[in-house]
């Protein structure tokens, strides 16, 4: 049970970005609960990657704000599309985001057992392969004992092989209690992960649905036409 | 006296541990290693800051300290002798011809080799962990140690850099230290004198020393960029 009080729902009220005179974002409004793998999808350019970076609070928004039930940020962990190996051995990789943001320090050894990094545990991160990598990333943010967990294209880089074993990581994860928004371009791991779905195009929101309808039966016309493959304007 | 008697007498001096050789070559490291750990100590959160730090004018101030890098070392000299002569605003110290001064010198010529070293690694390594130091509150100057900590074996290759301009430079030691017997006579300005007195034995015994000295700086160069590369993967 945890001490403090949740960090979630997380709500996204009316967030519009605009850089260089382009529309990023635009009037995106959405609430995310407690619980479970949401997987925010649409082609490039729609978005996806500014609302989670928007959401870890990397950038701010130009209207709009993300409003918090309790505002903890160390709450939140972040795995980035190209995750960021520090020029430092595996374990001192967790011990840096565990010291940093003062947790519990047990949580290095659980971290490396937990993600299978014991036996690499005194190898640079940085010569990892892809898939190792990746997943010394997702324990890094899960040794800061997250309740939310934002994962920017958690596989993209990797071989089928490898995206099976995270996408079970990201799996156990959930089951664990700890909520999970994702972004990925790829529709099967939507479709094999995501319970909630909210799809983008151009900025904007354009569906919130459970993944079992937006598969089956998308209510909106451009997700009918982007999960036919069609090309999106 | 002939080349070959030089060498030998060179060789003697080395071999047999001459006091008055050993004073030298001490003073010179001394006086050179003192510089550079004064040059890390100002440059390293120096350079640091100017890689983080946006304010206008930064360019203007980053070409400068890179075109300092190439400091003359007679003109650091003159700098630093103005600063401590006796009708200088640091006269009343004393401390011209002492080796005290000499340090002062050779900081300066050391120093902007440091600080913009630090700043391109420290730039570097930050637009690369900008996003995961940020997503951890390792913001601003929050940001500095872990970046100089990952970037030490680029930092200490600059800073050999340091020691070796420090430990070859001639020119300011000269003009600060005076090059007093016993005193402030380092291996350059030895060199120099005693070349110019015909007295090669010492001047060559000293140069193979200075010679060893470049030697060893580029292999533990060498050897920080190989171990970077293994144990960091940098």
């Amino acid at each position: 049970m945890r001490a403090s009080p949740s960090i979630l729902p997380m709500i996204v009220d009316a967030i519009s970005l605009q850089r260089e005179g382009a529309t990023l974002l635009d009037q995106v409004s959405f609430t995310l609960p407690q619980g479970g793998i949401t997987a925010i999808i649409g082609p490039n350019g729609a978005g996806k990657t500014l609302t989670l970076r928007l959401c870890q609070g990397l950038i701010t928004p130009n209207s709009g704000r993300v409003v918090w039930t309790h505002n903890a940020p160390m709450r939140r962990a972040m795995v980035f599309q190209h995750p960021v190996m520090l020029r430092r051995s595996v374990r001192a990789n967790i011990e840096h985001t565990v010291r940093a943001i003062g947790g519990d320090t047990k949580r290095i050894d659980a971290a490396l057992s937990r993600f299978a990094l014991t036996t690499l545990a005194n190898r640079p991160a940085r010569l990892l392969s892809g898939g190792e990598q990746q997943r010394l990333a997702i324990a890094r943010a899960w040794a800061q004992a997250p309740e939310l967990l934002l994962l920017d294209e958690p596989s993209s880089q990797l071989d089928p092989g490898q995206t099976r074993d995270i996408e079970m990581l990201i799996q156990q994860l959930a089951a664990d209690g700890i909520t999970i928004l994702m972004t990925t371009h790829d529709l099967g791991q939507a479709r094999r992960l995501a319970k909630r779905i909210l799809f983008f195009n151009r900025g904007r929101l354009i569906e919130d649905n459970t993944a079992g309808s937006f598969f089956t039966a998308p209510a909106t016309q451009e997700a009918q036409t982007f999960l036919t493959g069609e090309l999106l304007t | 006296m002939d080349l070959l008697a030089a060498f030998s007498e060179a060789f003697g001096l080395i071999t047999r541990l001459d006091p008055g050789f050993v004073a030298i070559v001490g003073l010179s490291l001394r006086v050179s290693l003192t510089a550079v750990l004064l040059a890390a100590l100002i440059g390293l959160p120096l350079g640091a800051w100017l890689a983080l730090a946006r304010f206008p004018g930064r360019s203007l101030l980053v070409v400068a300290i890179n075109a300092l890098m190439g400091l003359p070392p007679v003109v650091a000299g003159l700098i630093v002798f103005l600063v401590l002569s006796r009708s200088g605003p640091l006269g009343s110290l004393g401390l011209l011809f002492t080796p005290s001064a000499m340090i002062i010198a050779q900081t300066l010529l050391v120093l902007p080799i440091v600080i913009s070293l630090t700043r391109a690694t420290v730039e570097e390594l930050w637009s690369e962990y900008r996003d995961h130091l940020t997503a951890l509150g390792l913001t601003g100057f929050r940001a500095v140690p872990t970046l100089l900590w990952d970037g030490r074996f680029a930092l200490t290759t600059g800073l050999l850099a340091g020691f070796g301009r420090a430990s070859a430079e001639v020119g300011a030691v000269l003009m600060v230290g005076g090059n007093i017997a016993h005193y402030t006579r380092t291996m350059t300005t030895t060199i120099a004198l005693e070349t110019s007195k015909g007295d090669l034995a010492l001047a060559l015994g000293l140069s193979l020393i200075l010679m060893t000295l470049t030697l060893m700086i580029n292999g533990a160069a060498y050897a920080a960029s190989r171990i970077g590369a293994r144990f960091a993967g940098s």
